[in-house]
């Protein structure tokens, strides 16, 4: 059985940025991609800055992807998977995500 | 028909060059490719190979692999070397071995470091810089030593000494010749490259013979120098040129030339006609040519010699015609190029000489006879002309206007001389590495190719050493241009305009949201590019409170948070102390903050106090206390105005003649806050001797007798530029007037990221016309920017201060949305009594011990 943790409800999250939550002991980035209901979860480890910074960077789009760009050197992540477009080798995990009654909700496993 | 057999001995650089020729061709069916490489690789980037100590691992530098090799039908035997051939039979033997059969066989056994018969030159770490294996013993060996010394002062030994200096060595380079780089460089070009290469803190020593190595007292080894001084050291490094592997072809009765090297024709073939030398080991007019350009060049007369000779039965259609050595490099950071003739042994040659020691420039010009072609060159310290000089020499073309000129720094108005691409010939070569002329470019776009990465793709223009991607582009941007396909300038993938197109489409259509702008401009979700600079537009228009929800997704890293994030993901804080003036009261006040929240404490470069190391969550309630005590946001983390930079001006000093600092505050009252392409500073400076140094900055200003002198668009930074002089004997209003208008000119037509010295010099018109625009509204437009500023100045607020007062912008200061925990990965050191980010060796350190605990 999945057990998905509350971050917040989906109206404190400002469309187009992202919030850090604790989900499980992890460190996860919760993103909202534009102003409707599509949210995205990935770690908040950037594994090239080495710090816990990705729900602060800058979300966007390269080609049909959505991404995050690192705040610190600012590599791109494939929101929906956690890939990372400059080096496939710096991939980091993503997160189940769901939204009930209002309120988004993470998977601490996939 | 049977296949033909080739046997390609070595796969280096050129020799896989070779094969990839033939295994691309429209031959590749009729052949069977064999190749043997005595390294336990495929070839790998030799030219690259310093990056290995930057990172770069066995792969990235490959150029080929097992895989791609069997797809194109490519056998090759790794670790096996080449012992024997029979030319009768047309057989070779390896050393574990193996018979094979030929056709033909090519030489690309490539060339072996030279180390000179020192007694004591076999050591443990008595080293050479070759392959991927020498640098893991470098490395090895560079792990425990202090000192390290290469012998040659050569290319070579100037890239080796580079590596040991990046692992962290005391480093020497001891060189034979009375200067570096002898072979290239003229006696001016050595002594200003080997200050230069002093001044980075690798010692030099010339005209030293080494006599001996034998055990030291203070390191591993002692050099004795034939002079009787020497030098200790914990190992060695030979980087004293190389010598052609001509092994087989001297055990097997090729050709050699007196001092090696396998003698070949203008078809690459040795003594015996089946049997070809290529790369480094050929030796071609008496010359061994030891840079890949002309082995690829080799590599391609015998791939067109084969075919026809074995397999079409026509005529060749390629020779071997020699290559040019011309190089372009950056040893140990400094520029370094040699063109043609550099020592201007050509009878009758004269020479043009410019040096600047303030610069560290040294430029000489080797011209004919006659003044009119150029014949050589040395770069030193400045090579952007070498594309120019290069193309002139290699075409023959005649020099424009005065030589001298063309070493000349570019004076006052004066045009920097340059040689349009269009007046190169469709010949001339734009790439060496890969011999593509500029023919071969207009051809690529012509066939589609529109930005560099297709050209490079199509052409591999710039894929070798990239020496010439400046020309490449230009190349390409001038056939798009004649094309009449509009070069693109696009910010990004989101939107096909620049930045100043948008500021006007932003200005002009009074649009205030992102929406609105991507819906009826871009395309896409937009990027960490367009996000930021469309926030800067709409806050130098509308000077909106930067964290409003429709604005918050735009800002970049700092603005987002209002902080500077540091490399931990912790933030700076920066109250505005405006001109440097600073009550005690309001010392105490920060003095206070930063020991009750430990942050790092340091006197910024701008006059004023930055507190380091906060956390997300603690931010607000710092900011509280700060604002208290009457202090506002210094914007240090925008790219907006920074700081203005005041000396105390007449107020107290004895040479004042005006009050630099309540004009300086008055200045920074005026502008703060307000967001433009880039960050902007300023400086008022009392007197002509200039203590606040006015003129590195955006904007300086400086106090004479008869009023104020405005300097505009200097930069410290990257790329100091002294600020030009624009305006003299000002009253404070023209002051205030000028400088408004400047900045709003800059905000409406600058590029991203663009201070305000590379937009004049970007500017067409240069300085005069922003005086025509300015002082003598050209345009008719300086009431409307005066209007423009008026709107920034009266709206501006401390972001800060409306943060703090905001419970719904407040819920975001916190590490997690969903818990009270902090960051756990953050780790600090104390020193010098103050708080630091733990390096990664103490990190692991720190770990160690609590999970002993
Ligand atoms: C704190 C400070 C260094 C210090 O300890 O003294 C500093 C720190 C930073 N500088 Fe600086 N610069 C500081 C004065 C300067 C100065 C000196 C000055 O202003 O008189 C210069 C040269 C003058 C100039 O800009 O013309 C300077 C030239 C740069 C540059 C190069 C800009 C250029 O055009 O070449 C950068 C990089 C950039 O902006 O792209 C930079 C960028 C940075 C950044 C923002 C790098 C970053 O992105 O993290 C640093 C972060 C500051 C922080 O975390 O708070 N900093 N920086 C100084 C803050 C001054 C202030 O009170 O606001
Ligand atoms: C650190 C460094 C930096 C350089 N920088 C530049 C630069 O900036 N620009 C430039 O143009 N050039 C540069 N060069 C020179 C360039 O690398 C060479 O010109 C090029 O590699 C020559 O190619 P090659 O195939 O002739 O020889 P190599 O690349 O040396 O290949 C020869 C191969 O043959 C193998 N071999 C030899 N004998 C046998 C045998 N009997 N059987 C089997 N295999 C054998 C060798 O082991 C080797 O793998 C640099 C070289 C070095 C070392
Ligand atoms: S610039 Fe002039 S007024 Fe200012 S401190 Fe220096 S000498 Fe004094
Ligand atoms: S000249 Fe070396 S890559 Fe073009």
């Amino acid at each position: 059985m999945t057990n998905w943790t509350s971050v917040c409800p989906l109206t404190d999250l400002t469309p187009d940025t992202g919030v850090c939550a604790l989900v499980g002991g992890k460190q996860v980035a919760v993103f909202r991609y534009g102003a409707g209901e599509t949210v995205y979860a990935i770690s908040n480890y950037d594994p090239f800055g080495k710090a816990n910074v990705l729900s602060r960077g800058i979300v966007g789009s390269i080609g049909e992807r959505p991404v995050v760009a690192s705040p610190l050197y600012k590599q791109h992540f494939d929101l929906s998977s956690g890939e990372c477009l400059e080096d496939a080798d710096k991939a980091i995990e993503s997160f189940a995500v769901r939204i009930e009654n209002g309120v988004v909700e993470v998977a601490a496993s996939a | 028909m049977s296949k033909k057999r080739i046997i390609v001995v070595g796969n280096g650089m050129v020799g896989h060059n070779f094969i990839n020729t033939l295994a691309t061709s429209d031959y590749a069916s009729q052949l069977e490719l064999i190749t043997f490489s005595e390294e336990p690789r495929l070839a790998y980037d030799r030219v690259q190979l310093s990056k290995y100590f930057s990172g770069a691992t066995a792969e990235d530098l490959a150029l080929t692999t097992t895989a791609e090799y069997d797809d194109l039908g490519v056998n090759y035997i790794m670790s096996d070397k080449v012992v024997g051939i029979d030319a009768d039979n047309k057989t070779i033997t390896t050393a574990n071995g193996r018979v094979e059969g030929y056709d033909k066989l090519v030489l690309a056994t490539g060339s072996y470091p030279f180390v000179p018969p020192i007694p004591g030159k076999d050591q443990d770490h008595c080293l050479v810089y070759r392959t991927i294996e020498d640098l893991e013993a470098i490395n090895a060996s560079a792990a425990v030593s202090k000192t390290g010394v290469v012998v040659g002062g050569g290319l070579l030994g100037l890239e080796a000494a580079n590596a040991l200096k990046a692992a962290g060595l005391d480093t020497h380079v001891v060189e034979f010749a009375p200067r570096l780089m002898a072979v290239q460089l003229d006696e001016g070009g050595g002594k200003l490259l080997r200050h230069k290469i002093e001044s980075l803190g690798v010692s030099v020593h010339t005209e030293k013979n080494t006599k001996e190595i034998v055990a030291g007292e203070e390191c591993r080894y002692r050099m004795n120098f034939a002079d009787g001084s020497y030098l200790e050291t914990d190992m060695i490094l030979f980087s004293a040129g190389i010598r052609p592997q001509d092994e087989l072809a001297r055990q097997f009765g090729l050709d050699l030339g007196e001092r090696g090297g396998i003698v070949i024709n203008d078809f690459c073939q040795t003594s015996d006609e089946n049997i070809y030398a290529i790369g480094e080991c050929a030796l071609w007019d008496n010359k061994i040519f030891g840079l890949v350009a002309p082995g690829y060049q080799m590599a391609k007369v015998t791939a067109d010699h084969i075919v026809n000779t074995l397999l079409t039965l026509e005529e060749p259609k390629m020779a071997f015609q020699g290559a040019d050595m011309s190089t372009k490099l950056k040893l140990l950071g400094v520029d370094v190029a040699s063109i043609g003739d550099a020592h201007g042994h050509t009878a009758g040659a004269q020479s043009f000489v410019f040096s600047d020691d303030l610069e560290e420039v040294y430029k000489r010009l080797i011209v004919s006879a006659d003044g009119k072609k150029l014949i050589g060159a040395v770069l030193v310290g400045d090579t952007e002309s070498y594309g120019t000089l290069l193309q002139l020499m290699l075409n023959d073309m005649d020099i424009p206007g005065n030589p001298a000129a063309l070493i000349l720094p570019a004076m006052g108005d004066a045009e920097p001389v340059g040689l349009g691409v269009s007046a190169l010939p469709e010949t001339a070569q734009i790439c060496s590495c890969f011999d593509v002329t500029k023919g071969d470019i207009s051809g690529a776009v012509q066939g589609g190719c529109c930005t560099m990465g297709d050209i490079k793709d199509a052409t591999k223009a710039s894929t070798g050493c990239g020496g010439c991607a400046a020309l490449v582009k230009q190349v390409m941007e001038a056939e798009l241009e004649a094309m009449g396909v509009e070069v693109d300038h696009s910010l990004c993938e989101h939107f096909a305009y620049t930045r100043t197109e948008l500021a006007d489409i932003v200005r002009v259509k009074g649009y205030t949201t992102f929406e609105e702008i991507m819906e009826s401009h871009g395309k896409g979700h937009g990027c960490e590019i367009c996000k930021p600079t469309i926030g800067s537009i709409l806050a130098s228009y509308q000077n909106e409170y930067v964290l409003k929800d429709h604005l918050m997704p735009l800002q970049d890293t700092n603005d987002i948070f209002l902080g500077n994030m540091q490399k931990d993901g912790t933030y700076s804080i920066v109250p505005r102390v405006p001109g440097g003036e600073i009550t005690p009261d309001k010392l105490i006040a920060i003095g206070e903050v930063a020991k009750e929240y430990d942050l790092y404490t340091k006197i910024t470069g701008g006059q004023r106090i930055d507190l380091f190391g906060a956390q997300l969550h603690e931010l607000p309630a710092i900011w509280k206390k700060l604002i208290d005590a009457g202090l506002e946001t210094g914007q240090a983390y925008g790219k907006s105005v920074r700081t203005v930079k005041s000396c105390v001006g007449s107020t107290w000093c004895r040479y004042g003649v005006l009050d630099s600092v309540s004009m300086a505050v008055a200045i920074e009252e005026r502008y703060k806050g307000m967001r433009s392409p880039h960050k902007l500073k300023f400086a008022v400076s009392g007197c002509t001797r200039e203590c606040a140094e006015a003129q590195s900055k955006d904007i300086g200003v400086i106090a004479t007798e008869t009023g104020w002198n405005l300097y505009v668009c200097g930069n410290g930074g990257m790329r100091p530029r002294h600020a030009d002089l624009f305006a003299t004997d000002l009253d404070d209003e023209t002051l205030i007037k000028y400088i408004d208008r400047v900045l709003m000119f800059y905000v409406r037509t600058a590029d991203r990221l663009q201070r305000t010295s590379v937009w004049l010099e970007n500017l067409e018109g240069g300085l005069d016309y922003l005086k025509d625009v300015v002082i003598n509204d050209k345009l008719g437009i300086c009431s409307e920017l005066e209007d423009e500023m008026t709107k920034i100045v009266s709206t501006f607020q401390c972001e800060w201060k409306t943060t703090i007062e905001n419970p719904e912008k407040l819920k975001r200061f916190k590490h997690f949305v969903n818990a009270d925990q902090e960051d756990n990965n953050l780790l600090y050191v104390r020193e010098r009594g103050q708080r630091r980010p733990a390096t990664e060796d103490e990190r692991i350190a720190l770990t160690d011990v609590t999970v002993a605990e």
